[in-house]
């Protein structure tokens, strides 16, 4: 046999082995894994809505002259209802933030309430390469926990930075909000409380904190509060010039 | 000759089990991360892609401009680079794993691999870039047959003409991921995929000099000289025709006032990313490499080896200046106000990279090493093996 040739085969031979035996125990584990698992998942709370329906369409307006700077009500609100730590170093996840704001030119000042903007045209839905951030047909944009890789490709195409990507491992996880270390997540306008019949947790709050700066409805229903306030009073989307449609509306900015 | 082939042999066995030491490294460093959280990284939720993805885009995007050599011979049909095709479509291989090694790894759900496999969002380029990474291996797998294989060596020129093209369009699709990214300042830009695109001829062809240059050593077989000048040749081209992309960026978003505020920071007053971009990449990664290449008194392989080395330093300067410092200038959200919160809006993000990124993100550049050495050796990929002197006779056994 040529000489190059028995190098490559003693090689090739060689490494043929140390890759079998690399992969091996991983396959054993596989197949340990798939015996161990239960037959059939864990029973949940029953359904308690039916399909979602685009005949809605989910937003909320944040009026910024009624909203109090300095006044966390509506943060601190929805760290309670989807369990969130709400320690704010730059890696924990902040689904809701108070933003204190100051015009150039005026000097004037402001705060408001940002949150996932539950865009007509979600950057992020655009972008996610399983598919995993979606739209619901009623405008309420989520992640899929279970086809979330952790890429953050959407999270650099958010215009808002509305989303959190979980950096370590949770607790306090609330039955109804699965969270989990290594996927993205973001405000998902409550919607185990929107499916149930009732609104998210800010704005709840900030109505019972007799602010009233955050309201929530249906912007598809022209007999909607909401509706009714789009069309009195000027309203603007952040980041208009993008397009993305966004479900949620600014007044006073 | 038996001693030089045994003692070349023991080398190749130490560089193989040193690169692999890396890659164990850099797998520990991505299972404590996995374990941890990428709490344990400088990463946050402003600064979402790190120091793992400056060695990832590098790696993948030298890939694609590793073929270069092999292109020049096969779609070009200069003859001269023919003997090193092979090396060049190996090195493409390599690199591309290693790249995406890097990737997967710091993926926050990585064992969902299959589910990125399985679940394709086709409005989305990064879904696009997984199918186009996949079919550059096939091709590239094709091609190398065709090189090595002589009844097949009519089928060379058009895989080495399919796998030309579609690199091309992988690279387009990797600097998109960046360039349509329409609501972050630093990116949104149709120049970027031209850029990345002359960016890989210059980073791919300084990886294939440091490669043919490190092989010559282990395998005794050198390009010839007439050869050498025209890759020096080439790469200083490369590399000055990527510094011209770079400077239309920048001169596009000077010329927009609302994006003078990110041009500032990144040219000028955000540190640290002015310095490693003026005397990282501009200096030591264009100026000085293209300068050794050209300047007559200099020609030579230690200078060629130099400027390719430099080059690959001044791409990691580069792209840590592209990515991290164009994610650590805040979003303009609200345009006209200033604005602050505790999610660190309108305010710059201090990054800092940490010891587990840098390991997993070197563990990339040991794997496509230990890649490129192992393949080197199991297949007929070196010149000596295909080269036109003459069929090696055989032993009378």
């Amino acid at each position: 046999m040529n000489p190059v040739d028995k190098r490559r085969r003693d090689f090739l031979g060689q490494a043929a082995v140390a890759a079998g035996a690399m992969i091996a125990p991983g396959v054993f584990l596989y197949d340990y894994a798939k015996a161990a698992a239960p037959a059939t998942p864990p029973a949940g709370p029953p359904a308690t809505s039916g399909p979602v329906s685009a005949k809605v369409r989910w937003g909320m307006l944040i009026d910024t002259t009624k909203c109090a700077s300095g006044c966390r009500e509506c943060v601190d609100a929805c760290n309670r209802e989807n369990g969130l730590p709400g320690t704010t170093r730059p890696t924990d996840s902040q689904w809701i933030r108070k933003v204190d704001l100051k015009d150039l030119r005026s000097g004037a000042t402001l705060s408001a309430p940002v949150m996932c903007q539950h865009c007509a045209e979600p950057p992020c839905v655009d972008v996610c390469p399983t598919g995993a951030s979606f739209k619901r047909a009623d405008g309420i944009v989520l992640v899929d926990r279970h086809t979330c890789i952790g890429c953050r490709y959407c999270m650099m195409a958010c215009p808002y930075k509305a989303r959190s990507f979980v950096h370590e491992p949770t607790t306090g996880q609330k039955t109804e909000v699965p969270r989990g270390k290594g996927c993205v997540e973001a405000c998902t306008l409550c919607v185990q409380r929107v499916d149930r019949g009732g609104r998210p947790a800010c704005a709840e709050s900030c109505e019972a904190a007799g602010h009233g700066a955050i309201l929530f409805g249906d912007l598809n229903d022209p007999q909607s509060e909401i509706s009714k306030r789009i069309r009195s009073v000027a309203t603007t989307q952040l980041r208009a010039d993008l397009r993305t449609d966004n479900g949620v509306r600014y007044q006073g900015l | 000759m038996a001693t030089s082939s045994a003692s070349q042999a023991r080398l190749a066995w130490s560089l193989l089990a040193a690169g692999g030491a890396v890659v164990a490294v850099a797998l520990g460093a991505a299972h404590y991360m996995e374990v941890h959280g990428h709490v344990v990284t400088g990463m946050n939720n402003q600064v979402v892609w790190g120091l793992p993805h400056v060695f990832a885009i590098f790696l993948i995007v030298a890939a694609s401009g590793a073929l270069n050599v092999a292109s020049i011979g096969s779609v070009f049909g200069e003859k001269a680079y023919k003997p090193f095709a092979p090396l060049s479509v190996l090195l493409t291989v390599a690199l591309l794993a290693g790249g995406l090694m890097v990737l997967v790894l710091d993926l926050g759900r990585p064992e969902r691999l299959v589910v990125a496999a399985t679940h394709y969002n086709f409005r989305s380029i990064f879904a696009w870039n997984m199918i186009l990474y996949n079919g550059l291996f096939a091709l590239c797998a094709v091609y190398l047959w065709t090189l090595a294989e002589r009844r097949f060596a009519a089928a060379a020129k058009p895989a080495g003409l399919a796998a030309f093209a579609w690199r091309i369009i992988l690279t387009t699709g990797t600097g998109s991921i960046f360039g349509f990214l329409v609501a972050r300042q630093a990116y949104a830009s149709g120049v970027i995929a031209p850029l990345f695109i002359a960016l890989s001829l210059a980073w791919g062809l300084a990886v294939f000099q440091l490669a043919q240059a490190g092989f010559a050593r282990l395998s005794g077989s050198a390009m010839d000289a007439a050869l050498q000048a025209r890759v020096r040749r080439l790469l200083g081209i490369f590399l000055v025709a990527a510094l011209y992309f770079v400077v239309v960026h920048h001169l596009t978003n000077l010329y927009w006032a609302r994006q003078a505020a990110l041009e500032r920071f990144l040219l000028v007053d955000g540190a640290p990313y002015p310095a490693v971009f003026w005397l990282g990449y501009v200096v030591a990664g264009t100026v000085v490499p293209v300068a050794l290449v050209f300047h007559p008194k200099l020609a030579g392989p230690r200078a060629t080896n130099a400027a390719a080395a430099l080059a690959v330093l001044g791409a990691l300067a580069f792209l840590y200046v592209f990515i991290i410092g164009g994610q650590a200038f805040p979003l303009e959200i609200f345009p006209g106000y200033e604005a602050s919160s505790s999610f660190g809006d309108g305010r710059v993000d201090r990054y800092s990279p940490s010891l587990p990124e840098l390991l997993l993100g070197l563990g990339g550049l040991a794997a496509a090493f230990v890649i490129a050495l192992a393949g080197a050796r199991a297949l007929p990929i070196l010149p000596r093996d295909e080269g036109p002197v003459a069929p090696a006779p055989k032993p009378a056994a």
